[in-house]
């Protein structure tokens, strides 16, 4: 298995006729995605890429049982556009949009907590290049030809350096189970911890590559979670070490605010959680394939 | 986005805040006429800068006389205000705030921030102002009151009323507190700010709650709603090289070293930084064009670069994905044919057809390095430093 989105995914997308959203959407379906439609209010009825597009969210998964849906709305619209899909029935909602303002996050968050757990939807993102399970089916802008299918789980802030990660374990000949952005935004849908509890619970991946940077809780706090409950390895790779304290390092979310959001302080707490730390970038690869071989694992 | 104290000070007081009588000058004259105007025998002096540590760093000067305004304005206007925030080149001070000296009695904390870890807004507040919020968690930690409003609903009485009366705020006073701290929750989350402090915020020997020196920070994303507070921002506080950035859609953060860098993405670009580190070099900047790194990107990023006096190589780092590499070899090509760079450049392509890009970047007559991995280009920019 893989974590999300599988083969058969059905796929909406938010923001399908703007000029963004068409060409996402084709190299999704050329990848094999199962996109089924789109949603652009005040265009319903019409056909785009050979499929339809409807004015809600609602119509859309009536007609189409879609389950899943990826955002390419534009900054001032995309809060709303996240709320219709959670309203909707829509399980996870994958935003790529750049520039949401975090009060518009905070509402979202707080507007999605009047569901119960078995029908909350899952939000990815926003600001974050997607998800891709290999082979099966990419959710996101990534190029899908830069990963193996495999068993390693990736989630990143980053999409660029998420790329990097997946080429050097290609070059390895190591693949990737389902490789996850998460946004490089102050406040986002899915945290590391949320996708990494994925990650522990899928049969298919035995390893889990977590690419964070400066700022914020959320890479020490997934941290924990894995020395508390996790099984399989995780190993990390924190950029920013040379990065200013105070300064936002072109990510919303990368300043150092606090004590334990710089990067060497989040690598000494990982450490002590038992997470394996890629000393630089150019090694991220390498440093999973040691740690598969050191748990037997390849 | 910064904004000075007298423009955050006029904001808090439109939700109700009290601030001490003052205003704002351009000359010594003005300076006197205002002094004047204000009345009373003791005036403040404030430079404004977009930083704190004003006071320490001769910023702030308490004027017994219009005259002696006069001079203190005289003294700071035109001058660079460096302080333990600004970096040794500190800030232009082109306005000055004259205001009403106050008689403190007590002098306190309140800070309000998102909390990104319960993804509500944070509400700080501590009976030791007047020291940095970093100061104070050290120094007196146990003085620090924290809490987390939800935002659905916003701040409640009863929550501001506790954070009064932890504060030791008299009972006669309560009110007038538990007011000043929900006008700065509402100035905080009706104007998308991201940060509100008021320190000190005092209370005065004539039982008045004062907000005597405020700083608030806007979120950038939020500009397109927030016209009256994209308007307050000043240029002049900001580094010249990053406003040109900002202005034409790049990321940029100047830095002390002499590397420069052109990357696509932040996570790259900050990991791009780390790899100079461990190579022995120092990078002159941050630098991420975007995902895309389109060749109209990658020649501003060629002009922004080439204002820095500073860099002495430049290293490209482009991870291209759907844009292909054949596509930023070309971009990379005709930028360099717009303008002359004198400076080694190292240059480091992957992803898609990286092979063909490479060929594209050799067959041109760009003098360049090639470098594989991020290490590989780390180590040849550092080694092009001589």
């Amino acid at each position: 298995m893989s974590i999300i989105i599988h083969k058969n995914t059905k796929i909406l997308v938010q923001g399908f006729t703007g000029k963004i959203g068409s060409f996402h959407a084709e190299e999704m379906i050329k990848y094999g995605s199962n996109v089924v439609g789109g949603v652009t209010p005040g265009k319903g009825g019409m056909t785009h890429l050979n499929l339809p597009v409807f004015n809600t969210v609602k119509e859309a998964v009536d007609k189409t049982g879609a389950s899943t849906s990826i955002l390419f709305v534009p900054p001032a619209f995309a809060a709303d556009s996240a709320m219709e899909a959670a309203d909707a029935g829509i399980k996870t909602c994958v935003a790529i949009t750049d520039g949401i303002p975090s009060h518009d996050m905070v509402k979202i968050k707080r507007y999605m907590r009047r569901y119960p757990k078995d029908k909350k939807m899952g939000l990815v993102g926003p600001n974050c290049a997607g998800i891709i399970s290999p082979g099966k089916s990419m959710l996101g802008i990534m190029p899908g030809h830069i990963y193996k299918e495999g068993k390693i789980g990736i989630v990143s802030r980053s999409g660029t350096l998420g790329y990097e990660a997946a080429q050097q374990l290609k070059d390895l000949k190591i693949g990737v189970s389902t490789s996850v952005g998460i946004g490089g935004d102050p406040i986002n849908g899915s945290s590391f911890r949320d996708i990494i509890e994925k990650f522990e619970n899928d049969d298919e991946t035995i390893a889990v590559l977590m690419i964070g940077e400066i700022g914020g809780p959320q890479e020490v706090e997934a941290g924990q979670f894995a020395k508390e409950n996790m099984s399989k390895p995780v190993i990390a790779y924190i950029a920013g070490l040379t990065a200013p304290k105070g300064r936002v390092m072109g990510h919303a979310g990368a300043i150092v605010s606090a004590y334990g959001e710089s990067a060497i302080e989040k690598v000494e707490l990982l450490k002590e959680c038992g997470v394996t730390i890629s000393k630089n970038p150019s090694v991220m690869g390498e440093t999973v394939k040691k740690v598969l071989v050191e748990n037997n694992l390849n | 986005m910064d904004i000075h104290e007298y423009q955050a000070k006029k904001i808090l007081s439109d939700f109700g805040v009290k601030i001490p009588t003052g205003g704002i000058v351009y000359s010594p004259e003005n300076a006197e006429n205002k002094a004047r105007e204000i009345g009373g025998s003791k005036w403040v002096v404030k430079a404004q800068v977009h930083s704190g540590a004003r006071g320490k760093a001769g910023g702030i000067i308490i004027c017994n006389s219009p005259l002696e305004v006069a001079d203190a304005t005289d003294k700071l206007l035109g001058k660079k205000l460096i302080t333990n925030q600004t970096g040794p080149d500190g800030k232009i001070i082109n306005r000055i705030y004259i205001e009403e000296a106050t008689d403190i009695k007590h002098e306190l904390y309140l800070g309000l921030v998102f909390d990104r870890s319960s993804e509500s807004i944070m509400v700080v507040a501590s009976t030791e102002g007047g020291m940095s919020v970093e100061e104070i968690s050290k120094e007196k930690p146990e003085t620090i009151i924290r809490s987390k409003i939800e935002v659905a609903v916003g701040i409640q009485q009863f929550q501001a009323r506790e954070i009064a009366f932890g504060l030791g705020i008299e009972s006669k006073l309560i009110s007038r507190a538990a007011n000043t701290i929900i006008g700065c929750y509402k100035a905080f989350s009706e104007l998308d700010a991201t940060m509100v402090e008021v320190n000190p915020l005092v209370v005065s020997q004539q039982d008045e709650i004062l907000a005597l020196d405020c700083k608030m920070s806007f979120d950038n994303n939020a500009m397109f709603r927030r016209d009256e507070i994209a308007e307050l921002r000043d240029k002049t506080q900001e580094n010249s090289n990053e406003v040109y950035a900002s202005d034409r859609g790049m990321n940029y953060v100047s830095l002390d070293g002499n590397i420069g860098n052109i990357i696509n993405g932040a996570g790259l670009a900050m990991a791009s930084m780390d790899m100079i580190k461990l190579a022995g070099g120092e990078p002159a900047n941050f630098l991420d064009v975007g995902g895309g790194a389109t060749p109209e990107k990658i020649v501003k990023a060629f002009k922004l670069i080439s204002l820095d006096t500073r860099v002495k190589v430049i290293l490209v780092n482009i991870f291209a994905g759907i844009n292909r590499c054949d596509w930023v070899a070309e971009g990379i090509v005709q930028a360099l044919s717009k303008i002359e760079i004198k400076h080694p450049l190292v240059i480091r392509l992957a992803g898609t057809n990286v092979e063909k890009g490479n060929e594209i970047l050799k067959k041109s007559n760009i003098n360049y390095v090639e470098a594989s991995t991020l290490e590989d280009a780390a180590n040849k920019a550092v080694k092009a430093l001589g």
